[in-house]
C-alpha cells in the first residue's frame, strides 16, 4: 500500500509542479525565451499574496483575485519595458537580462521581508484530507492537482480555439509573416508574459499553502518548472503536465527512500531522460 | 595578384606584451613590499580572472552559455578536501590531483549537458551543479552538509612552507598565503596565455565559427560537438584549478560555499559582461571593477547586489561589448588580438600587376 501511496503522493505534487512550468512553457513556446527568473517571479507572486493577506487581513483566496490582474500587469510591463529589448539577440542578452532579474528579485524580497520562511494561510483546509481505501488525500495536494488539470485546458483553449490563440501560435511560427499581416509582436509578446504571470500567480498560490517559502526558494522552483518541461517534451502543455507528474514521482519515490535524496531523484530522473530522449518522453507525439 | 598573409599581433599588442611582462615581474615579487590585506585582495583577483577567463571562454567563444561553472568551483575544492583529508596528500599536491580528475570528470559531464542546445544547456548545467551539491552534502568524511576545515597539519607541514617561512622570516599561515598567491599569479597568467593561444589556433578559429554560425560551420568540416566539448573541458580545468586554490586559501569548504550559483556564476558572469565578453581583456577590467565595487559597497547587503543585477542589466541592453568592447571600438587598441586580418605581404605600390 506505501508504494501505491507514494505514487499517488507523487502525482498530487505533480500538479504544483506542472503549475510551475506551463508558465514557462508557454514563455518558451511563444517567443523561444527561457526565463531564468521564472522561479523568482512564482515566489515574488507569493509575496504579494502574503503583503495583502497580512497587512490588509485579506484571506489568501482574496488575496490571490487581487493580485492576479496586478501579476498581469506586471509580467505585461516587464515584457514590454525590459524583455522585449533582448530579442533581437539570439541567446546571450536574453538569459544574462532575466538571470539579472532573478538576482534583484531575490535580494529586493529579502531588502523587504526578511530572509524568514513564510507560507500563506487557508485555516482549517490546510489540514483537510479524505481517507480512501486506507490512502490518505490531502484537499490542498487535490485541490493544486485539479487546478493543474484546468489551467492546462484553459491554457490549451485559449490557444487552439480563441483569436488571441491564434495570434499567439502564428507569432511563434514566423514572426515577419505577423508582422506583414499587422500584428505588433512586441504587443503579442507582452500580452503572453501577462498570461504567464496569471499562471505564475496561482502556482505560487499553491506554492505558499503548501508549504514554506522564502526570497532564495525561486531557483529550485525555475529547476523543477524547467525539468517537467523537458521530461514532458517540448510544445504541448498536456506533455509539461505529464513532466510534472513523472517530476512529482521521482521526488516522492526518492524521498520515501531517504528524505535527503527527494530533489536528487527528480533531478536524476531529469538527466536520465536528456540522456536518453533528449526531445522528451513524449517527442513525436504531437498535440 | 598581390599575395596576402593572415595576421592576429599588432603593434600595440607586441607593447602589451612587454607590459604584461613587466606587471606580472611586479605582482611576483609583490609580498616583498605589499601588505598582507592587499595581496590577499590581489589573490582573489587572480582565482575570478581564472574563473572569468574560462566562463568566458564558454560564453564569449563557444558561444555556451553555463549557468553551471559553481560545479567545477566546488568539485575542485572538495577534490582537494578529499585529497588532503582522504588521502592525507600534500594540499599542494591534492590541488594538482584534483583538478586533473575534475577535468578528466568534465568530459563525461560535458558529453551530458552538451546534448542541450542554447538556452536549455543552461539550466541543465545547473542542474548538475544542484546535484553534485546534494551528494557532496552526503559525503559525511567531509562533513556532510555542513562542511569541514582542513586540519592544522595539512596547512603547515609542507616543506616549501618551512623554506619560505625561513626567506620571509614569517609564520607558517602567512607564508602559505605567500605560496598560494604566488601558484594563483602563474594560473592566472598561464590560463590567459592558454586563452590567447588557444583562440589564435586551428580550435579557436572553429569555435569563432561556431559561435558565429553552427550550420555554415558544420557545412564547411567543422566537428561542433567535439569542439564544444574540448572547449567546455578546458573551462572545467581553469574553473576546478581557481576552486581548488580558493578553498584552499579559505581552509574550510562546505557544498554551499562550493556550489554557490551567486558566488560563482552570478558574480562571473557579472565581471565578463561589465569587462566585455568576447575578449581577452574584458575579464581582467571586469574583475578589477567588480573587486573595488565590492570592497566599497559590500557593507550595504541587498542593495549591493540589486545594484550588481541592475548594473549587469543596464550594460548588456545599452552596451552589450562591456567596457573594454566599447573602448576597443573607439581606439580601436586591443592588447590581446586574436581576431585575423589580412595584410599583403608587400607594399600595394610595388605590385607589377595591374
Amino acid at each position: 500500500m506505501s508504494i501505491v501511496n507514494t505514487i499517488i503522493q507523487g502525482t498530487l505534487l505533480g500538479g504544483l509542479y506542472a503549475l510551475y512550468a506551463v508558465g514557462l512553457a508557454l514563455i518558451f513556446g511563444v517567443m523561444r525565451l527561457v526565463n531564468l527568473a521564472h522561479g523568482d517571479f512564482i515566489v515574488l507572486g507569493a509575496f504579494v499574496m502574503l503583503a495583502l493577506s497580512t497587512a490588509i487581513g485579506l484571506p489568501a483566496p482574496v488575496a490571490l483575485v487581487i493580485a492576479l490582474p496586478f501579476m498581469f500587469a506586471l509580467g505585461w510591463a516587464v515584457q514590454r519595458l525590459i524583455l522585449n529589448r533582448t530579442l533581437e539577440n539570439d541567446l546571450l542578452v536574453p538569459l544574462l537580462v532575466t538571470f539579472g532579474l532573478s538576482i534583484i528579485i531575490q535580494n529586493g524580497l529579502l531588502q523587504i521581508f526578511s530572509a524568514d520562511s513564510r507560507r500563506l494561510s487557508l485555516g482549517a483546509l490546510e489540514t483537510a484530507s479524505y481517507s480512501l481505501g486506507g490512502i490518505t488525500f490531502g484537499v490542498v495536494p487535490l485541490l493544486t492537482f485539479a487546478v493543474a488539470v484546468v489551467v492546462v485546458l484553459g491554457l490549451s483553449l485559449l490557444f487552439y480555439r480563441t483569436a488571441l490563440g491564434r495570434t499567439l501560435r502564428a507569432t511563434s511560427d514566423s514572426l515577419p509573416i505577423v508582422e506583414i499581416m499587422g500584428v505588433d509582436p512586441r504587443k503579442v509578446f507582452a500580452v503572453a508574459m501577462g498570461i504567464s504571470f496569471v499562471v505564475i500567480t496561482v502556482s505560487a498560490f499553491f506554492m505558499g499553502v503548501r508549504a514554506n517559502f522564502d526570497p532564495s526558494a525561486g531557483p529550485s522552483r525555475l529547476l523543477y518548472a524547467f525539468e517537467a518541461v523537458v521530461i514532458g517534451g517540448l510544445g504541448s502543455f498536456w506533455g509539461t503536465l505529464i513532466g510534472g507528474v513523472i517530476l512529482g514521482i521521482a521526488q516522492a519515490v526518492g524521498g520515501a527512500i531517504n528524505p535527503a535524496y527527494q530533489q536528487l531523484a527528480g533531478h536524476l530522473v531529469f538527466l536520465a531522460v536528456i540522456l536518453l530522449r533528449p526531445r522528451g518522453l513524449l517527442a513525436g507525439s504531437s498535440i | 595578384m598581390a599575395a596576402y598573409v593572415s595576421l592576429t599581433a599588432t603593434r600595440t599588442s607586441r607593447y602589451a606584451l612587454v607590459a604584461s611582462a613587466v606587471v606580472v615581474l611586479f605582482l611576483l615579487a609583490a609580498p616583498h613590499f605589499l601588505p598582507r590585506s592587499l595581496t590577499q585582495d590581489l589573490l582573489l583577483i587572480f582565482l575570478l580572472v581564472v574563473m572569468a577567463q574560462s566562463w568566458n571562454l564558454l560564453a564569449g567563444y563557444a558561444g555556451l552559455i553555463s549557468v553551471g561553472q559553481q560545479t567545477f568551483v566546488g568539485l575542485g575544492g572538495y577534490g582537494l578536501f578529499a585529497g588532503a583529508i582522504a588521502l592525507s596528500l600534500d594540499p599542494l599536491v591534492a590541488v594538482a590531483l584534483s583538478t586533473v580528475v575534475v577535468t578528466l570528470l568534465a568530459v563525461p559531464i560535458g558529453a551530458l549537458v552538451l546534448r542541450m542546445q542554447g538556452a536549455y544547456f543552461a539550466v541543465v548545467t545547473w542542474v548538475v551543479a544542484e546535484v553534485c551539491r546534494i551528494l557532496l552534502a552526503q559525503w559525511m568524511a567531509l562533513g556532510g552538509g555542513t562542511g569541514t576545515s582542513l586540519p592544522g597539519s595539512a596547512i603547515s607541514s609542507t616543506s616549501l612552507v618551512r623554506w619560505v617561512g625561513e626567506v620571509y622570516d614569517v609564520r607558517a599561515p602567512a607564508a602559505r598565503e605567500i605560496i598560494i598567491y604566488w601558484i594563483a599569479l602563474v594560473a592566472m597568467v598561464a590560463v590567459i596565455a592558454a586563452v590567447y593561444l588557444l583562440l589564435r589556433s586551428r580550435l579557436g578559429l572553429a569555435l569563432a565559427a561556431i559561435r558565429d554560425g553552427e550550420v555554415a560551420a558544420e557545412s564547411i568540416g567543422v566537428d561542433i560537438w567535439r569542439n564544444k566539448l574540448i572547449a567546455y573541458t578546458i573551462a572545467a580545468c581553469g574553473t576546478a584549478l581557481a576552486g581548488a586554490l580558493y578553498f584552499l586559501s579559505n581552509g574550510r569548504i562546505s557544498p554551499d560555499a562550493g556550489f554557490s550559483v551567486l558566488d560563482w556564476t552570478a558574480y562571473i558572469i557579472f565581471i565578463v559582461v561589465i569587462g566585455g565578453i568576447g575578449t581577452i581583456e574584458g575579464p581582467i577590467i571586469g574583475t578589477i571593477v567588480f573587486v573595488v565595487l565590492r570592497s566599497t559597497l559590500s557593507d550595504h547587503g541587498p542593495w549591493y547586489l540589486i545594484l550588481l543585477g541592475a548594473l549587469g542589466i543596464a550594460v548588456m541592453l545599452v552596451a552589450p561589448k562591456g567596457i573594454w568592447g566599447v573602448f576597443s571600438a573607439r581606439t580601436g587598441i586591443q592588447l590581446f588580438p586574436t581576431r585575423r586580418r589580412l595584410e599583403p605581404v608587400a607594399p600595394p605600390s610595388s605590385a607589377t600587376e595591374a
